[in-house]
């Protein structure tokens, strides 16, 4: 087994005439952290949305741990474990913190519709051990106090951090992050920094992000792809990218 | 001020512009002419009605907030909500030994609305998708039942799992090619089933009896006992020859109202025990956000026909119960406004607020009763109403509590 958890090769990806994306390639391996940067429009996102089921790439390959995935509906690569948050936080702002967990774990939860009318006891059972988890996570992200708030009435950086939290409840093999640090205080930064590096290092589990945040960015990713204009500029470790002048160019302009 | 001024003038022309052919204007034959007789007093008293109304509307609703208020409901709490689900439980079922005849009949249909209301409630309250042709599976319903019974001799209580069936294949069927769709979409689409519906059903006549309908339906038997007068069959017994009393129609009524009362009853536990499993939260995530759900592995469309099935599935309960209760079944008694009907129970209840809409049904089919000598009025009424309703209640009678898991933190 190759050591590959995410394969993508010859990623395009348009609309109408222009291209998004073009002939993007990058290998996220297990326990992996790797980022995209680049400008705002430079197609990070729209890679995202292609690999997460969102849009269907025009060409390209994604293969998640040697199951090729392209073009499959989102739900069904979510389901392959591979979980996404959103630039602009998608939480369930009327349901309560700890029942936007409880809705992430509706695959998990194998509960008959008999058995739920009846209150049977393995239905009580298994909603006991899902509210369970919930708890666990709330307070692994600290919003264990939170927990009967609407979603929607929680701080911003909260509810980043809930965000991460549904995700992770679904226990995931590849998490991507869009933007996670948009909006957060410099302490914050530094509290969202740890929590990416203790997901993985706890739970295994492998680290796609979009950032603009330098300093994180450097910080935290094993390997980071810069792009520009739909391009892939470089993919290299940070200390080799910080001094690439491609990369210096792209986000300072020509000169 | 002069901003109010403008608006008042406003509202006032096109007042003007919108009365005018409807109450302005008058056809009348005089031998062998059609003359045209102005009202045009009518018109500018109705234009100065709202031109007075829009003027002091600023003064009326100050601040955005109301001035004038109606009395707020105290927050209920789930366990006072289920207090006063009891209360009501116990009223029901000792209503039908006081009350007259007519109140139990009428107290039925009630019913039959709370079974509705809250099987729409399902798909518009908790799932959010806004269904016009609701009315199209309580026809599946009814004439399930109807055709059952016309064409192999099925009783009510054979035809009832049956209809209930087929009303959940049709909103299963029906839900696959639209449930892509959205909001207003999603609105046009089932408003458009619901009315094809009804014009099979008009134009089938072979089948269907057309117009006419079917008639003749049977009542419920007491566990294969008729309550009938005379027993069908040669040597059959009846209700009240095995209990020894006299025949009185009276019992038929009764009997249906409690079957009626059952029905609601079941109706509302599943419901409730819906909103509470997993499924239940599944719909209201994918109201408040598809896309998320998507991202989470759920899969939007086994959500919502889920909920649009189930719903359906009550609406064939419903259905079938309305044929026996009628003992007829025409297309006239599944158009648009029936939906309209029990859309307006859920919205005046409360959108996902399962006391709000059983209050909501007693109210929608018990005011007009008691309001009879107005009954010329009761569009207007209604209408004004709503409108009253979504300016200081937009969230209904009763807004629904969520059943907030509590986690103790």
């Amino acid at each position: 087994m190759s050591s590959a958890l995410l394969e993508v090769t010859g990623l395009r990806m348009g609309f109408g005439g222009l291209v998004a994306v073009d002939n993007v390639e990058f290998t996220v391996k297990r326990d992996e952290i790797f980022a995209i940067i680049g400008p705002n429009g430079a197609g990070k996102t729209t890679v995202f949305n292609c690999v997460s089921g969102f849009y269907k790439p025009l060409a390209g390959e994604i293969v998640l741990d040697g199951e090729r995935i392209t073009g499959k509906p989102s739900h069904q690569v979510a389901r392959r474990g591979l979980v996404r948050t959103f630039q602009n936080i998608r939480l369930f702002k009327q349901l309560t913190a700890v029942e936007n967990l409880l809705v992430a774990q509706h695959r998990q939860l194998k509960t008959g519709l008999v058995s739920g009318l009846l209150k049977t006891p393995g239905f009580r059972r298994s909603e006991q051990e899902a509210l369970q988890r919930a708890a666990f996570w709330l307070d692994r992200v600290g919003l264990r106090a939170f927990a009967n708030r609407p979603a929607g009435t929680l701080a911003y950086g909260h509810q980043r951090r809930l965000e991460i939290a549904r995700c992770m409840i679904t226990e995931p093999r590849l998490l991507l992050l869009d933007e996670p640090a948009a909006g957060l205080n410099p302490q914050e930064k530094r509290e969202l920094q740890l929590l990416i590096d203790e997901l993985r290092r706890d739970h295994g589990v492998a680290v796609l992000l979009i950032e603009h945040d330098m300093g994180l960015v450097m910080g935290v990713s094993d390997r980071i792809l810069v792009m520009d204009h739909g391009k892939q500029i470089t993919t290299d470790i940070p200390e080799r990218v910080r001094a690439d002048e491609r990369v210096i160019k792209a986000y300072l302009g020509e000169s | 001020m002069s901003q109010n001024l403008k608006n008042a003038a406003i509202a006032a022309l096109l007042t003007a512009v919108l009365v005018t052919p409807i109450i302005g204007l008058q056809l009348q034959r005089q031998n062998f002419e059609l003359t045209l007789i102005p009202h045009w007093d009518k018109v500018v008293l109705a234009s100065a009605a709202v031109f007075l109304i829009q003027l002091l509307h600023p003064y009326l609703f100050r601040n955005g907030r109301t001035a004038i208020r109606l009395p707020a409901w105290p927050q209920l709490q789930p366990r006072q909500q289920r207090i006063g689900m009891l209360v009501l439980l116990a009223i029901g079922f000792a209503w039908p030994f006081f009350g007259s005849r007519g109140a139990v009949d009428l107290a039925t249909l009630a019913l039959i609305y709370v079974v509705l209301g809250l099987g729409l409630n399902i798909v518009v309250g908790f799932a959010g998708l806004l269904d016009l042709g609701y009315v199209g599976f309580y026809a599946i319903g009814g004439y399930t039942y109807a055709l059952l019974y016309n064409y192999f001799g099925f009783g009510f209580w054979e035809s009832l799992p049956v209809a209930a069936a087929m009303a959940a294949l049709a909103g299963f069927l029906l839900g696959f090619p639209v449930l892509r769709l959205r909001g207003d979409y999603l609105a046009i689409v089932t408003l458009g089933f619901g009315e094809i519906i009804r014009l099979m059903l008009n134009n089938m006549t072979e089948l269907t009896g057309g117009p006419d309908g079917i008639s003749g339906i049977p009542k419920p038997t007491v566990f294969g006992i008729e309550m009938t007068r005379r027993a069908s069959t040669e040597g059959g017994t009846t209700f009240h020859e095995l209990l020894g009393l006299s025949y009185q129609s009276q019992h038929m009524v009764i009997y249906m109202y409690l079957l009626a009362l059952i029905l609601a009853v079941f109706t509302w536990f599943v419901s409730n025990r819906l909103i509470r499993m997993p499924i239940g939260r599944a719909w209201e995530a994918l109201r408040e956000d598809e896309i998320a759900c998507r991202s989470l592995g759920l899969n939007p469309t086994a959500v919502k026909l889920s909920a649009f099935t189930l719903g359906a599935t009550f609406a064939g309960l419903a259905g079938s119960f309305f044929a026996a209760r009628q003992g007829l079944v025409n297309p006239e008694s599944f158009t648009f406004i029936e939906s309209a009907l029990i859309l307006a129970v859920v919205v005046l209840g409360g959108m996902g607020s399962q006391l709000g809409v059983v209050l909501a049904a007693i109210l929608i089919t018990v005011l007009p009763e008691i309001a009879r000598g107005l009954a010329e009025y009761r569009m207007l009424i209604f209408g004004l109403v709503m409108v009253l309703m979504m300016i200081w209640r937009p969230q209904g009678l009763l807004p629904a509590t969520r059943p907030q898991v509590e986690l103790p933190t």
